[in-house]
This record gives structure tokens, C-alpha cells and sequence, in this order.
């Protein structure tokens, strides 16, 4: 198998699969049994699936999660969408460079009914707040139907390889999200009551309160549900910017799926615009795999993410860098170098002070949007339908759970259960959807112990495991309230490094002060999760503070498991006495600040609209000869016409009309209608040949 | 509120509208168009599928149509932009006795009209559509000079040729009521103030009653409604249009019809044998399986293609079928442009001109005989239209 597989990774676990074979313009390529398309195009090395038939322009990721059409590629003669579609032994896979033939005649049709199928309850989307409603229900003793689009349950937690913030008690708190998605699994299934159907995406909602499921590809089914959930999650916002539509760009979520799902390196020199919780997230993550992070921009002053995820990404030697924004993508076919750009307080460029990275990969992780279209849409036709996670409000999936937890019995309740919505639960859902609170100054305070936590835990956020597993309770929250900071009270540490061992933001490490009696060194106990190849005893590495700021060198001494953490090692290391309570971490690379750009290169196009290939610049002339209305653009320029029905350049559209200074509240949004993906003519017709 | 003034006012910017406004204003009218809707064609120009035949059996259909099929076959040529006009011709294939004779019936009329349309054998019509199904094929009509036209292109298009020409365009503009004076008309009131004309055309396509209203006038116009779809596009391989006019065996469907559009989608719709009354335009689950049965049951290796969108959209009915293009007899100035009866995307453009004609010259572009079946004083319980 090729190089471009994650071999060794410290949290992922690798599974033994039957290994397929298959081509790709006629290459042969091996893939694992199951894989998705693309992944195994990835793992191989191809990263470019196609051309666009109007321009010729190439294509490959962008999504890789069923919603756009960019990595379409032609598979045993059939236009497939790569990421949706699992390889196959002997499959033919071509690239698509031009608009598909129709396939010729293979076999005579044989039709059967498509199936009407009535239920109490529709759950759709199996993420955290999909199963967490469907088990609420299911211990009320109602029944229904719970659909996801993908092979597996959990949602985007089967991508989450980082420990969960919240509470233990309430979300899981400590454990790592991908555990997380296959316990809810697991209990949802275990409950009887609930059919479980994985690849059924909801493909359309009709006026006769009718939901349309594509099963396992080929089975269209109609659900008339009596109540109905959508939890369908977010999908990531888009950025058009020039050259943003090359291939090598693509959202961090798509990033996670090719990485932590399908364990595929997908690329060497990353660079992400956004510093939110995902892009921060997708930072570390990109570490974890050994993929190089050259840097993070974020357009804002100040990174929107929870500062630990910050701070663990500049402590490893990731540059972030705030007001700052990636001017252009420069590459022939694929991304090869970014150009970033300061920004002043207006959001302009500051002349001067473009800088030019070499990167295989840039992720776009600029915000998400709730997936609610199918909710929408069943509101105007009158059905009963309640919204959780982040189809409601975009937030953590420890929020996610709650939300789902109290929908779930809101449905019940609807259905005449005898139940009720605890107002607990409501507090903790709010708690959970919180913002993170400005950060305080950093301040620790040593006691006179042998060993003693050092606690960096300085901005409010939900999170609170810390304080449920000091075995002498000396870890605390004094005000009771998650949102609060945790102190260490001192007096007593027995050096057992749970705390080190569970804080989701690796903000805790121990100080071990007698181990060199003349106080010449101290000895640090720091949480690791990069992987035990990256780092060894007897090595010497640059220690860094908090945020990731240079203090000195360390010597490694050990790296250790944790009896409580399979997962997170503890790495021993001493440094001088001085530097005891300023060392937080060691970098393992080192942050560079890029070249000036080569030479005086034209922008490249900024493309809006990517499945009909519009660009920014067409828009703009539409909007200043007056038009107002999204559907004037969709019939002049075809914006939204594509495969992807203007869910990745609505938004974005919506963002031209504010730059050309028009109140958007006189824009007319575009229409909704059938379908949210495209669905095979003889799927809806019940051909299954001689079945039929 | 501001008060404007102009030479005509025409109601509704959609299939019949738009093309209109062009004509006055290309002809030297001033020009107002009046929609309540954000942009052009967002009533039912959005959901029509682009068809355009002269094979019709009224005479006036077809030579409106003929009209049609000139402006849109030229249109890139004469103002450089493309609305997607393909000449693909229409076909209609035969399986049993009653569509061949029906269809055969038809042709002496049609050809008396001057229309190319012949019947041709089941191989050409195998070659026609590719992969039909052969069991039982007789053959068909074809009619090569018929094609097809990306309605949203078109409809924007003569709107931007009519502004060119000086035509104004109030959209999100509602209208509220009617100013006469002496029996004529004099002025539009609407939710963003009056506009003055002395001559105003009824071309509100689905809600052409409602403004009739308006004017005191109950014009027989009511909707049904259709669906449609669209898929993602393929490489060309259907050059007609094919009508199946065989009721469905489901019991659902009085017929069908699918064609290939320029930018290589397949675009369909049936005609429901019950029809759906009244101006819902929500899609419905029933359409996709009982339509896909009976394209893949014409064209089995259709069932590939990958179906992308489907919509509803409305068929302004009037109770005899055919349309109203008339003067208003008690209302001077009034001019009614109505009851399409889903065809006002290819009757467009040719009762534009005969509109434009009509009011500014008080004669049409239709012989008087003819002009005359399209009256609005007509009896409308007389026979229908044999090929609708």
C-alpha cells in the first residue's frame, strides 16, 4: 500500500482490512475494502479528479461529505460523487474531464413500489444530538425510524480524535469524541426500538408531509412521520478568494474525514484559514497524522476558538496569525503556495507586509451553518418538527447531546408521553452552547510541596473534569459554576497526574520540585499526544511558555502511559530551576515567517459559484445592473443551478451583495426545492432489474 | 406616493410580459412593467421547460408559435446573447392504433398550415430517441424546425433588450387598483404609488383573474398545477423533444414528455389525468416514482441519470383551452394577454408581437378569422384543442 497512508498515529487505532483492487485511468490501484473513493485516489497520491467541462479548470476534494459534486468521478461508466462511494474490486474509475456519456443499456428494467412506510418519530442525522433524542425516546417506549447519510453512526464524532470539554457527567466529558459516537451507537442500537438506517441521506420533504430516503443507494423509500427530527448538523462555510477553487483546498471537516476516518495522510505542508475551534482542532489534528501545520490565519483580532486548542497549536511551533488573511492561492493545478496579508482594523490589506508560503493543502474553516433546509421546509408544510445540535444552533457536541436529550423528550411529550423537560437540563444546555469568556491573566501559584499541579486554565469555558478526578479533591472550582476557572488549592498533590491526564485543553501539567535537592533543575510532567516516534528520552528539545513562546531547553526523561489514558502519554522532562513555572510544552517545529511573494503575479480568478464555474467578478456586474433577487442570478448565471442546489455559494453570494453595499434584507433568497442530492432516474422508478 | 406616466403599462413581468414589453418598446413605446415579484419571470416562467413547437392544431397556436420559434432562433445572432435555443425538433412516438391515429389525424391540419412535420417509420424514430423501446413502436411524428429555449435565459433576456430600449421594470410592485375616466383606462394604483397610461395590458399569467378583477372584469382563468424536473447533464444524445401521449397505466399520468436541454440536462413533466386545482406550487412525493416508471418503461437506460431538481408550477386554464389575446371591449386602453394554458413560454414571444401590433397599429399580427377564436367574448364551453 502507498506512502500516503497514516501508519502510526498516537490516538487512532488501525484496523485490519481486506485489501481491493481497482484503477483509476487505468493505473492499478489497491485500496482497502469499504474506502471511500476518493480516500483511496488520495491515499495513491491523486489529488486532481477531474476537469470542469466549461473550463477545463481542475477539481478534486471539497467536501468530502456528499454535499457538493467537485469530486465526481467516473465510476464503472456512472458519474459517482468519489467521497459518497466506497471502491470496488475491479472497478474502473475515471477521471471527469467533460460532461458524462449516458451509459448504455445494461440490463432490461423490472420496477417494484416504492415503500410508504408510517412512524411515530424520524430522527434524521445520527450525530450526537440525533441518537441522544432517539434514546430519550426509547426508554419512553416510542418507537421510529433514525437515518443517516453515512455508513456509520456518530456523526462528526467518529472524526473527533480530542478529549470532550463539558462536564463527565453530563456529555462525557475527558472522553475522546470518536468513543463518544460509538457508545450512543451502541446504546441506540441496544434499545430495540429504533430501525437504524445508515446511507439513507433524506434526500427530499414533499407538501403531503413526506420525507424521500435513498437506502444504501438504490432503495427509495417515503416516511410519513408523526413527528420529526432534524439533526443534521452543520456544514462548513466557504471562502472565495483567488485561486481558492484548486484543488488542495478544501474545509477542515473534509480534512478530518480524509485523516481520523480514512487514515490517509493527505497532505505535507498545511495552512488553515480560520481560528475557530475547528480550524484549530484541524491544526492538532494535522500534527497528530505528521502532517507540517506552516500556519493559521484569522482575519479577526483575536482567534475565536478556545484558547487551550490555540495554545496547544503555538506551543508544537505552529504560527498563528491574527488580522491576517490569505490573499491568494498561487498554483497550475493543485495549491502550492499561499500569500498572506496583515489587516488593519477596517479589514484592508496593509501594504507591505504580504508573505508567501510554500503548502500542498490549505483548509477553510471560517464558520459552519446548521443544515436546516429540511426543517424549513417541514414547517411550511405543517409537519411536527423539532431541531437539535447543530441544525439548531451551531455549537460544541457536548451541547450538541443536550440538545438532543431535551428535543427527544419535547417529541414525547408531543406524542403524549408522560414526561417532561427538566429545567436542569436547560441550564446545562445553555451552559454548554456558552461562548468562551475573555481570558484572564496567566498567574500560578507554587506551594511549598514535592510535586504540585501547575493549572493554565485561564479563559471560561464549560469544562470541568479536572475537578471529578483529584483523588484528594484538591482541585476545585470555588464557585460551583463550570464557567468558572479551576484552582488547585495546594496542601496536598500525590503526584498521580490524573488531571494531566483527563484536561481536554492540556492545560495541566505537574512541577516535581525535589528531584534535584541542590534546586539546580526541576522536573515537568507534560501531557503528550503527538505521537512516540516524534519524541524520545535523552532527547533535547526548545521548551516553550503557555503561548508558545521560546524559554530555553529541556532534556527528555521518560515518556510514560497513564494508567487512566491509553491514548495521552506523560512526558518527563527537566529544565533549569529558573524556568520551572514558565515551561508549558516543546515545539516540534520550528515557526517560520514565510518569503516576500515572487514576482507581481495577477490574481487568480475568484470563482463563487464552483459546480457552474462563476466567478466573483460576474456576480458583481449582475448585482450593479440592478439584481436584487437570488433567482435572477440562478437564470442569468446559473449560480446555484449546480449539484450542490447553492448551499456552498449562497452565502457567499449573499457576502457580494453586502460589498457592493446592498441591505441584503432586499435580496431575495433563493428557492428551496427537491432535491438535496442528486438520486439515480431508476432509484426513484424502483428498477432493480429481474428483483423488480 | 410618486406618480408616474408612460404610453403602456403591462401587468406581469414573466413569459408574456417580458417579450411584450420588448416589442412596444423596440417599436417606440414608452414602457412600464409592473411584477410583484423581485426579478423577471418568478411566476411561471421559472417553471416552464422550455418546449417550443409550431405543431399545434389551432391555427392561431401555430402561427404564434411560428412567430416564436423566429424570435427565439435568431435572438443570439441579433443581440448576442445565448438563451439556450436548440433545434431539436419534437417527436411523437406510437405504439398503439389510437395515438396513430390521432397523431396521423392531425397532420393534414398541420401541413395545411405550412408546418414541416411528417410521420416517419419506428427505425427512424429508434434512431430519434436511442434505446427507446422497439416492442410495439409504429413509428411517429416529427417536426425538425420545433427545439428548445432555457425559459429563465429568455425571459431575462427580453427584459434586458426592453431596458435597453428605454422600458422600465417596478418589480415588488403590487397592484392594488384601477384609475377610469370615461370609461377609459387611465392608471395603475399600486403598494409603491400610481403609474399613468392610456393603455394597459393583462399579461399576469397565473393570477390574471385576481387583476382582472381589479378592472371589474371575472376573466375565466384558473390554475392547475404540474410538475417538472430537471437532471444533471450528460453528453448530447437527444436531439427532440419526445411526447408520449399514452395515458399511464399507474392511472396517474394522461402523458408525458422529456427532452435534452443545451447545456445536456434532461428535462421532464407529465400531465396528471387528475388534475391538481389551485395555486400550490409545493412538490409533491408522488411525482418522482410515478414519473421515472414511465420514462425508464420509454427509455430504460435513462435510468442513470442522476436527477438533480423538480418543481411545480401552474397552468393558467381557461375552460375551452385556448388562449385570450384580446382588446377589452368595455374598458378602452385595456388589453388582455392571458390564459396560456402552460404554453406562454413558446406563445410568447409571437403574442408579443401580435400584442405590440394590435395596440399600437389596432390591428394584430393574426388573420381576423383567427384572431377572433382568441376573443375574450368568446364562448369558452365550445370544443377543445385536439393536441394540446
Amino acid at each position: 500500500m502507498s506512502s500516503s497512508r497514516i501508519e502510526a498515529h498516537p490516538i487512532l487505532s488501525f484496523l485490519r482490512r481486506r485489501i481491493v483492487r481497482f484503477s483509476f485511468n487505468g493505473e492499478p490501484i489497491e485500496a482497502f475494502e469499504g474506502e471511500m473513493i476518493s480516500s483511496a485516489l488520495f491515499a495513491s497520491g491523486h489529488h486532481v479528479f477531474g476537469h470542469h467541462h466549461a473550463d477545463g479548470r481542475p477539481q478534486g476534494i471539497f467536501c468530502a461529505n456528499g454535499q457538493c459534486s467537485q469530486c465526481t468521478v467516473i465510476a464503472d461508466g456512472i458519474a459517482v460523487k468519489s467521497c459518497m462511494t466506497a471502491v470496488k474490486e475491479g472497478m474502473r474509475v475515471q477521471s471527469c474531464d467533460r460532461v458524462p456519456e449516458l451509459v448504455p443499456l445494461d440490463r432490461p428494467p423490472g420496477f417494484v413500489d416504492t415503500e410508504i412506510v408510517e412512524t411515530d418519530v424520524l430522527v434524521v442525522g445520527g450525530g450526537p444530538s440525533g441518537i441522544n433524542a432517539a434514546i430519550e425516546l426509547a426508554r419512553l417506549g416510542i418507537e421510529g425510524i433514525l437515518v443517516d447519510d453515512k455508513p456509520e453512526l456518530g456523526g462528526k464524532l467518529t472524526l473527533q480524535t480530542h478529549g470532550f470539554f463539558g462536564s463527565i457527567a453530563a456529555c462525557h466529558a475527558g472522553t475522546r469524541g470518536m468513543d463518544i459516537g460509538r457508545l450512543l451507537a451502541a446504546e441506540i442500537e441496544a434499545t430495540g426500538r429504533f430501525r437504524i438506517w445508515s446511507s439513507a441521506p433524506v434526500v427530499g420533504i414533499f407538501h403531503d408531509r413526506t420525507v424521500g430516503i435513498v437506502r444504501d443507494g438504490h432503495m427509495y423509500v417515503l416516511v410519513r412521520p408523526r413527528a420529526l427530527l432534524v439533526a443534521t448538523g452543520a456544514r462548513e462555510k466557504a471562502l472565495a478568494l483567488p485561486g481558492g477553487d484548486l484543488p488542495g483546498v478544501y474545509g477542515a471537516g473534509a480534512f478530518q474525514t480524509l485523516v481520523n476516518r480514512d487514515q490517509v495522510r493527505s497532505a505535507s505542508r498545511l495552512f488553515i484559514i480560520g481560528g475557530g475551534n475547528v480550524g484549530l482542532i484541524a491544526g492538532y489534528h494535522a500534527l497528530q497524522a505528521g502532517i507540517d501545520v506552516v500556519g493559521l490565519v484569522e482575519a479577526l483580532p483575536s482567534v475565536g476558538g478556545y484558547k487551550v486548542h490555540l495554545d496547544k497549536l503555538r506551543r508544537l511551533g505552529v504560527p498563528v496569525w491574527t488580522s491576517h488573511t490569505v490573499v491568494r492561492i498561487e498554483g497550475e493545478d493543485h495549491a502550492r503556495r499561499v500569500v498572506v496579508g496583515a489587516l488593519d482594523r477596517g479589514f484592508n490589506l496593509v501594504p507591505g507586509t504580504m508573505r508567501s508560503m510554500d503548502v500542498d493543502t490549505v483548509l477553510v474553516a471560517v464558520g459552519l451553518t446548521p443544515v436546516n433546509e429540511i426543517a424549513l421546509k417541514a414547517r411550511l408544510y405543517g409537519m411536527s418538527v423539532w431541531t437539535a445540535g447543530d441544525a439548531d444552533t451551531i455549537a460544541e457536541a457536548s451541547a450538541a447531546i443536550f440538545s438532543g436529550k431535551m428535543a427527544g423528550r419535547a417529541m414525547a411529550l408531543h406524542l403524549g408521553a408522560s414526561t417532561d423537560v427538566p429545567a436542569s437540563w436547560r441550564r446545562t444546555a445553555e451552559v454548554l452552547r456558552s461562548r468562551p469568556g475573555r481570558a484572564t491573566e496567566a498567574r500560578l501559584v507554587e506551594h511549598d510541596l514535592a510535586v504540585q499541579p501547575l493549572v493554565r486554565c485561564f479563559q471560561p469555558i464549560p469544562c470541568n473534569p479536572c475537578t471529578e478526578v483529584c483523588p484528594v479533591g484538591r482541585i476545585t472550582i470555588p464557585s460551583g459554576d463550570i464557567m468558572d476557572l479551576p484552582v488547585f488549592l495546594g496542601e496536598e498533590c500525590l503526584g498521580c497526574g490524573r488531571c494531566v491526564a483527563i484536561c481536554p485543553g492540556l492545560a495541566i501539567s505537574l512541577l516535581v520540585r525535589d528531584a534535584d535537592p541542590l534546586h539546580r533543575t526541576a522536573q515537568l510532567v507534560l501531557p503528550w499526544e503527538m505521537g512516540d516516534s516524534v519524541i524520545r528520552p535523552g532527547q533535547r528539545v526548545v521548551t516553550v511558555d503557555l503561548e508558545g513562546g521560546k524559554v530555553g531547553r529541556g532534556l527528555v526523561l521518560a515518556v510514560r502511559n497513564h494508567p487512566d489514558h491509553d491514548r495521552r502519554r506523560m512526558v518527563l522532562i527537566e529544565v533549569p530551576w529558573s524556568e520551572r513555572l514558565d515551561v508549558a510544552g516543546f515545539r516540534i517545529r520550528e515557526p517560520r515567517q514565510g518569503t516576500r511573494p515572487r514576482g507581481t503575479a495577477r490574481d487568480p480568478e475568484t470563482i463563487v459559484c464552483r459546480c457552474e464555474r462563476v466567478a466573483r467578478e460576474q456576480v458583481v456586474q449582475e448585482i450593479r445592473n440592478g439584481a436584487r433577487d437570488m433567482n435572477q442570478l440562478k437564470a442569468t448565471l446559473r449560480t446555484g443551478m449546480g449539484a450542490c442546489g447553492g448551499r456552498t455559494c449562497g452565502e457567499l453570494i449573499m457576502r457580494i451583495f453586502k460589498e457592493e453595499g446592498i441591505d441584503v434584507a432586499d435580496v431575495e433568497p433563493g428557492t428551496i426545492r427537491p432535491f438535496f442530492e442528486e438520486v439515480p432516474l431508476g432509484v426513484f422508478a424502483g428498477d432493480r432489474g429481474e428483483e423488480g | 406616493m410618486s406618480r408616474r406616466t408612460t404610453d403602456v403599462i403591462v401587468i406581469g413581468a414573466g413569459s408574456v410580459g417580458c417579450p411584450l414589453a420588448y416589442f412596444l418598446s423596440a417599436a417606440g413605446a414608452r414602457v412600464m412593467v409592473l411584477d410583484q415579484h423581485a426579478s423577471p419571470g418568478r411566476g411561471q416562467n421559472r417553471a416552464a421547460i422550455g418546449g417550443v413547437r409550431a405543431t399545434h392544431s389551432d391555427p392561431a397556436k401555430i402561427r404564434l408559435c411560428l412567430d416564436s420559434l423566429e424570435v427565439f432562433s435568431t435572438w443570439r445572432e441579433e443581440h448576442g446573447d445565448d438563451i439556450g435555443w436548440k433545434m431539436g425538433g419534437y417527436c411523437f412516438p406510437a405504439f398503439r392504433d389510437r395515438e396513430q391515429d390521432i397523431l396521423m389525424g392531425l397532420l393534414p391540419v398541420q401541413k395545411a398550415q405550412g408546418l414541416d412535420i411528417d410521420w416517419v417509420d419506428a427505425p427512424t424514430i429508434e434512431h430519434l430517441i436511442p434505446g427507446i423501446t422497439t416492442d410495439g413502436l409504429r413509428g411517429g411524428t416529427y417536426s425538425p424546425g420545433d427545439g428548445q429555449v432555457s425559459p429563465l435565459r429568455a425571459v431575462n433576456a427580453f427584459a434586458r433588450a426592453a431596458r435597453h430600449r428605454g422600458a422600465e421594470f417596478h418589480y415588488r410592485t403590487r397592484v392594488t387598483g384601477v384609475e377610469t375616466r370615461s370609461g377609459r383606462v387611465t392608471a395603475i394604483k399600486t403598494d409603491r404609488g400610481t403609474f399613468s397610461a392610456p393603455v394597459v395590458v393583462n399579461a399576469a399569467g397565473a393570477e390574471a383573474r385576481q387583476v382582472g378583477r381589479l378592472f371589474g372584469l371575472d376573466i375565466p382563468v384558473t390554475p392547475d398545477s404540474h410538475e417538472a424536473g430537471i437532471t444533471a447533464p450528460v453528453a448530447p444524445f437527444l436531439d427532440p423533444l419526445v411526447v408520449d401521449i399514452r395515458p399511464g397505466p399507474e392511472g396517474k399520468t394522461s402523458n408525458f414528455y422529456f427532452g435534452q436541454n443545451s447545456e445536456g440536462q434532461i428535462i421532464f413533466c407529465y400531465t396528471p389525468s387528475t388534475l391538481f386545482a389551485g395555486d400550490n406550487s409545493e412538490s409533491l412525493s408522488e411525482f418522482m416514482p410515478v414519473l421515472a416508471r414511465r420514462m425508464l418503461s420509454l427509455v430504460p437506460r435513462l435510468r442513470s441519470l442522476m436527477v438533480r431538481r423538480v418543481w411545480r408550477g401552474l397552468y393558467p386554464m381557461t375552460p375551452d383551452g385556448s388562449i385570450i389575446l384580446d382588446r377589452v371591449r368595455e374598458i378602452e386602453g385595456h388589453y388582455l394577454a392571458v390564459g396560456m394554458c402552460g404554453q406562454g413560454f413558446m406563445l410568447g414571444p409571437g403574442v408579443g408581437r401580435c400584442m405590440t401590433s394590435l395596440i399600437l397599429d389596432g390591428r394584430p399580427t393574426l388573420a381576423p378569422g383567427v384572431f377572433v377564436t382568441l376573443s375574450f367574448g368568446r364562448d369558452f364551453g365550445a370544443k377543445k384543442e385536439a393536441l394540446k
